[in-house]
């Protein structure tokens, strides 16, 4: 796994609450038996009309928002669906953190086990953030996960919580395969204690 | 000794390793595999030049992508047809077990784990599908995950998990008339909303839950991810025993197996993070009329008003949501016409769904605009339902019979809503687009839909005038 120690990017503000899996990448897309790719399929419906075009109403297809690698979002981002299709989308798309006040459980599974950073903050911070992305152009965010912090040159500092693990594991680009292998031998010895119950 | 949780004593008795922050490895029991999930995990084994662990506790069949009409071998979208083809081989070469789409126990994964007896109280059990939960009816610890945890349980047969908080969900009560276990699922989540269960493990209890056969069990336990739950689960009982007994993988030293499954309760003191009471004599039929499942009133209610809502962030969700779905504050939910009908889905499409359904439109036709599906959950319920006649009284009601799959539910199938499609819905999910491109779904229980696909539009099943089965 690519680590993640720190990012500054430019800011896509996507003030939608509860955005599932299912706009992040749409079904047609998950026919797909490879893990890249999907990046010019993410938030298909939203990001192109019926015919193709793109729509100049969405965030990602306005010029100054090209090369966003940090998108704010509303609650609960990432229900629904437990594809992980859709972290997929986010990175290859060139996204690195997303920020939102709670995401959806298996989504931030996903998002952890492919590099991407996820920071929660209080609906008050999102909505500030939100604003900034709409209004000044080129607006950008300075991550740390070193530090556990979130800030722009205009005087904006947050700090954030993220689980320890998951943490390192960025920090690291640790496989978890990787380590749950090293486990071998309590693993087996598991599988022994448990064998009564082969009924 | 400490009092427990059903969820603690299920997490406890699965723990392989505990990490002092909490974190905990946990042995999977029973693994579900199928086509749309699993393709990057087999090939990141094959990298690394890792095996399958437990083959014999991987189970795989085909259910997302496969074509629902008879002569379903011939699928013609080519990239469907090579995910199908790349599961064959991944199960072939890795030595897992598939239910293929020949199979007379092929099946949408969430209907055939429980049918097979694969499904049983006391496991947990992953599947690369967020409603794996369903199997949480069991008395199981069941619950959905990604692809890259799909490829960690293969090679280890074990997953880290944080332990999320406990949920006790009581449903007290009887339920009435024409309310059924999809109307308690719907009821639950308009209450505490699409994501007021993030971050638990629900377990549901009282007496309208204890009432419920396994089928209908299921349904409500299905719908826990539409509240954002991790797991949602209920302790087994006499219902569940009956169920699974004398079923193809059910334990061969059943009394042995009996006596563990009866500790799996939560005990009188146990302590939960949380607790949701619901009056089951409150609830109403529901239908959904927005692009979440939060998003629902009862059948006598009416298309909400933007301006009403309680926060800003509320107003804009649901004034797009109407925009999406094309829909005007303050009309009668009674008043809303659908140009189609899906009775399906791992949330609705077991036998007792059918035959509620089939009793319902028994002696009536659908209605001239509408079209109508009914397709089962499994070859053994398609087959069950076809024993039972109920084929024929949806035929000669004007609904297509399909084979099973899960079909209309996501759309990754021929079986897809046009463009501005109004459709009444038994699956889980009405988000925009998830039936098909500019697709409206609304959410109701199998005889709501039924009702709607004979009058034309949504209508209380609590007024329906049922007719009598005609002799010969
Ligand atoms: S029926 Fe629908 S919800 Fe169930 S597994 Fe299939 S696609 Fe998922």
């Amino acid at each position: 796994m690519r680590p993640f120690r720190e990012h500054t990017g430019i800011v896509a503000p996507l003030d939608r609450s509860s955005i599932d899996t299912d706009q992040i990448i749409p079904k047609q897309f998950l026919k797909r038996i490879e893990r890249t790719g999907y990046g010019e399929f993410l938030f298909f419906d939203w990001r192109y009309t019926g015919d193709g075009k793109p729509r100049a109403d969405f965030v990602l297809n306005q010029p100054q928002f090209a090369g966003a690698s940090i998108l704010i979002a509303g609650k609960n981002f990432g229900c629904g669906s437990s594809r992980e299709h859709a972290a997929w989308a986010l990175s290859d798309y060139g996204f690195r953190v997303i920020i939102a006040p709670s995401f959806a459980d298996i989504f931030a599974t996903n998002a952890g086990n492919n590099g991407l950073l996820l920071v929660r903050l209080p609906e008050q911070q999102i909505s500030t953030l939100l604003d900034h992305a709409g209004q000044i152009p080129c607006y950008k965010l300075h991550v740390s996960l070193l530090d556990k912090r979130v800030q722009d040159d205009q005087g904006f500092g947050a700090r954030f919580d993220i689980d320890e693990f998951r943490r390192t594991c960025l920090l690291e680009g640790l496989d978890e395969i990787g380590l749950t292998l090293k486990h071998e031998s309590e693993v087996a010895a598991y599988e022994s204690r448990i064998a009564n119950r082969a009924w | 000794m400490l009092a427990k949780t059903l969820f603690e004593k299920l997490w406890e008795q699965h723990i392989v390793h505990q990490d002092p922050d909490g974190r905990a490895l946990l042995y999977i029991d029973l693994h579900l595999v199928h086509e749309v999930t699993s393709p990057q995990a087999f090939e990141g084994l094959r990298l690394n030049n890792l095996r399958v662990r437990r083959p014999d506790l991987t189970i795989a069949t085909v259910d997302h992508n496969v074509p629902t009409t008879p002569n379903r071998h011939i699928i013609s979208d080519p990239i469907a047809a090579q995910q199908i083809e790349t599961l064959r081989r991944n199960c072939h070469d890795f030595g897992v077990q598939l239910f293929d789409i020949d199979s007379s126990e092929q099946g949408i994964v969430h209907v055939i784990g429980p049918e097979l007896g694969l499904t049983q109280p006391g496991k947990t059990i992953v599947c690369g599908d967020s409603h794996t939960s369903t199997h949480g009816a069991f008395g199981a610890l069941a619950f959905g995950i990604g692809t890259s945890e799909v490829e960690h349980v293969l090679a280890s047969q074990c997953l880290w998990q944080k332990k999320p908080k406990t949920m006790q969900i009581v449903v007290d009560g009887a339920l009435p008339l024409g309310a059924t276990a999809k109307d308690i699922a719907l009821g639950i989540i308009g209450r505490i909303g699409s994501d007021g269960a993030t971050g638990y493990a629900i377990e549901y209890r009282g007496a309208a839950i204890r009432a419920l056969s396994m089928e209908g069990r299921m349904t409500v336990c299905n719908m826990s991810i539409e509240a954002g739950a991790r797991a949602g689960m209920i302790a087994p009982d006499e219902t569940t025993f009956r169920y699974v007994r004398g079923r193809r993988f059910a334990p061969k030293n059943f009394e042995k197996a009996l006596a563990h499954w009866q500790t799996l309760q939560s005990d009188d003191a146990a302590r939960f993070d949380a607790t949701i009471r619901i009056d089951a004599a409150a609830l109403e039929p529901y239908v959904t009329w927005g692009t979440n499942p939060g998003m629902v009133v009862p059948i006598t209610g009416r298309v909400p008003d933007p301006n009403s809502a309680a926060s800003e962030t509320e107003r804009t969700a649901t004034a797009r949501a109407l925009e999406y779905m094309d829909l005007k504050p303050g009309t009668a939910m009674e008043d809303i016409a659908v140009d189609r009908v899906f009775i399906g889905s791992c949330t609705n499409a077991r036998i007792e769904d059918l035959r509620a359904t089939a009793e319902l439109v028994r002696g009536y036709h659908v209605h001239p605009r509408v079209r109508a599906m009914v397709v089962p959950g499994s070859q053994q319920v398609k087959h069950a339902a076809e024993s039972e006649g109920l084929d024929r009284i949806f035929r000669a009601a004007g609904f297509d019979w399909r084979e099973s799959g899960c079909s209309m539910c996501l759309g990754m199938n021929p079986d897809i809503l046009q463009p501005g499609e109004r459709c009444a819905s038994t699956s889980n999910r009405n988000f925009e687009g998830r039936q098909g491109r500019g697709g409206r779904t609304h959410l109701v229980s199998p005889p709501m839909a039924a009702a709607a696909a004979i009058t034309g539009h949504f209508t209380d099943v609590r007024k329906w005038r049922f007719k009598e089965a005609q002799s010969a």
